[in-house]
């Protein structure tokens, strides 16, 4: 496993840079002048919902796709002109596995790092350490194609690691995953973390993003709306706590609304409505809970159905900045 | 450390090819049958079974017994059909299916290497089958000169032809429905009527030009020169010429169409 890789808060230059990426097909803009930087040593992360720009960012950054406009560096290197050697140094794990899945798992490993060039002992080496890395010793010599979803993910992954890549790229890596499944692979990027690969990924998962990023940019529409920590995104663009409140019917909750809306103000809290529920945006949720919807509350006709405390979460941010939840 | 610099492009081919070769030793049976038994077996039917009624009743073809007429237009035939068929499903798999190219497209390697790496391991099968598929052709009289041996040459120079426009083609299409009339309407009826069974003057006229485009009828007659110690050199110049511009021209657009495709 690669040992040697800096923390993040020492003053190398950015692994990555951008500076007004834009991404055109034809007339659509997929990705709209977009900045940001990625440090050695963190976990960046664009979070967005599906169409947002993030796949076509990241095959911008993995130096299999020209930009449109703008400026990218990547390892200090113009993919423009140095797109093969970035390719060299960099691992990618995509969206969708491609795998070759008439091979064994070993051979899907010993010929991915045979596109580098690399000594053949030395891939043997890797790929060893890897199957390690990846709890797939066992498999080893199990064809591919029967494999499943989670272990052909960690395959994927195992393989974008077989050059000792300076920066790792995750597109989704655990859409489509069962919750167990998921933890594990979640579990394996941050032991690659504490070992200090730098990784870029793209989620449409709050959780995920919340999990394993340390900080991420949210994309929407082709631009990015924000960037920060997971926490500082929270603190900045929501409340502490969020209060959900479930209503019998849209009437009752068009009537609780308007009944609640000025009382909430007058708490410093703000109620919005969704199709199927409201959101309180509030720092002191038993407070607000207590006061305007609880048994002793001196409004009748707010009595929602169920009532939910809970802190807020990048979801919440999402909402409040675009107006949309993230569901597709 | 990893490489930090480029391959050079003979050398990202041979990486590419290298995956096909590995696929190719755990699924070598099919190809097998389809590169050598295949054509072995038309060999006996045409060769020998028909060739005696031929050559009983009209003493040969073009001067020659009909094996030794019908051999080397097996030979390169069975390269045409191969190649082409490799042209069109395989590719689909690597583009869309399985996306092996888009992986390979990821790592130091350039789409060229990719659509080169893939070509160039099926023209390396087509010399092997080409030399097993000659020498069984040899041990049954089909071969008359040392010659002969160059007749590999024009197989893999026909299997080139073909595959280098045809995966350029492939890269573009989204399904494979085209696939089997492309098989049907051109290969079938080039593998048929470019002078592989019987010689060209056979033809009606108005069809004759149809087969001197034909990358397969020039590379039957570089084969069957080859065979027969008979080709003059200007032939066989203007035989491979033909062909180089096939593979030339199929080449460029192909290096454009994978580097559109994998590279948007």
């Amino acid at each position: 496993m690669p040992a040697d890789h800096p923390r993040s808060d020492d003053d190398r230059p950015p692994l990555v840079e951008a500076k007004a990426l834009t991404k055109r097909f034809g007339s659509y803009v997929a990705v709209d002048g977009i900045d940001f930087v990625v440090s050695p040593g963190e976990v960046f992360g664009f979070l967005g919902p599906n169409g947002a720009g993030k796949t076509s960012t990241m095959r911008m950054i993995a130096c299999v796709s020209p930009r449109s406009d703008g400026d990218l560096t990547v390892l200090g290197l113009d993919p423009g002109q140095h797109g093969a050697e970035v390719r060299g140094r960099i691992g990618v794990v995509p969206q969708e596995d491609n795998l070759d899945l008439e091979l064994s798992v070993w051979d899907n490993l010993v010929i991915y790092g045979r596109y580098f060039g690399l000594p053949l002992p030395e891939i043997r080496d890797r790929a060893a350490e890897l199957l390690d890395f990846a709890q797939l010793s066992d498999r080893r010599d199990s064809r591919v194609d029967p494999l499943s979803g989670g272990l052909k993910r960690r395959l994927t992954i195992a393989r974008g690691l077989i050059n000792r890549p300076e920066l790792l790229l995750l597109d989704e890596p655990t859409t489509g995953l069962d919750p167990q499944a998921r933890h594990l692979l979640w579990e394996r990027l941050y032991q690659l973390k504490r070992e200090g690969v730098t990784q870029v990924l793209t989620t449409h998962y709050m959780d995920e993003a919340e999990q394993l990023c340390d900080r991420l940019v949210i994309m929407d529409q082709a631009r990015i709306v924000a960037e920060g920590s997971p926490r500082s995104l929270i603190a900045r663009h929501c409340t502490r706590e969020v209060v959900e409140l479930r209503y019998t019917t849209p009437a009752d909750q068009r009537d609780a609304i308007t009944e609640l809306a000025p009382r909430a103000a007058e708490l410093g809290a703000t109620a919005e409505p969704l199709p199927d529920r409201v959101l309180v945006y509030t720092d002191h949720g038993d407070d607000f809970v207590g006061q305007l919807v609880g048994p002793e509350s001196s409004l009748p006709s707010t009595h929602p159905d169920s009532v939910l405390v809970r802190r807020s979460s990048l979801e919440d941010v999402f909402l409040r900045l675009t107006g949309r939840t993230l569901e597709e | 450390m990893a490489t930090t610099t480029a391959p050079p492009p003979g050398i990202g081919l041979v990486r590419y090819a290298r995956r096909e070769a590995q696929v190719w030793r755990l699924l070598w049976r099919g190809s097998v049958f389809s590169g050598f038994v295949t054509p072995l077996m038309f060999l006996g039917a045409m060769g020998l079974g028909l060739g005696e009624l031929v050559d009983e009743r009209s003493g040969g073809v073009a001067g020659l017994d009909y094996i030794v007429f019908v051999a080397p237009g097996l030979l390169v035939a069975s390269a045409a059909q191969n190649a082409a068929a490799w042209s069109l499903w395989p590719v689909m798999g690597g583009m869309k299916w399985m996306r092996v190219f888009h992986a390979a497209a990821a790592t130091p390697l350039r789409p060229s290497d990719v659509y080169g790496g893939f070509i160039a391991w099926q023209a390396a099968l087509t010399a092997l089958q080409a030399a097993l598929f000659l020498t069984v052709a040899a041990i049954l009289g089909g071969v008359p000169s040392p010659w002969g041996v160059l007749a590999i040459g024009a197989a893999v120079l026909c299997g080139l032809a073909f595959m280098a426009p045809l995966v350029a083609y492939t890269a573009t299409r989204d399904d494979d429905s085209t696939f089997p009339v492309i098989m049907r309407l051109v290969v079938l009826p080039l593998f048929l009527f470019s002078g592989t069974f019987f010689p060209l003057d056979q033809l009606p006229g108005a069809l004759r030009p149809i087969a001197w485009v034909s990358p397969l009828w020039h590379a039957v007659e570089l084969a069957r020169g080859a065979t027969t110690g008979s080709i003059g050199l200007g032939a066989a110049m203007l035989h491979i010429t033909v062909l180089g511009a096939y593979i030339a021209v199929g080449w460029a657009v192909g290096v454009r169409t994978f580097t559109r495709r994998l590279t948007p």
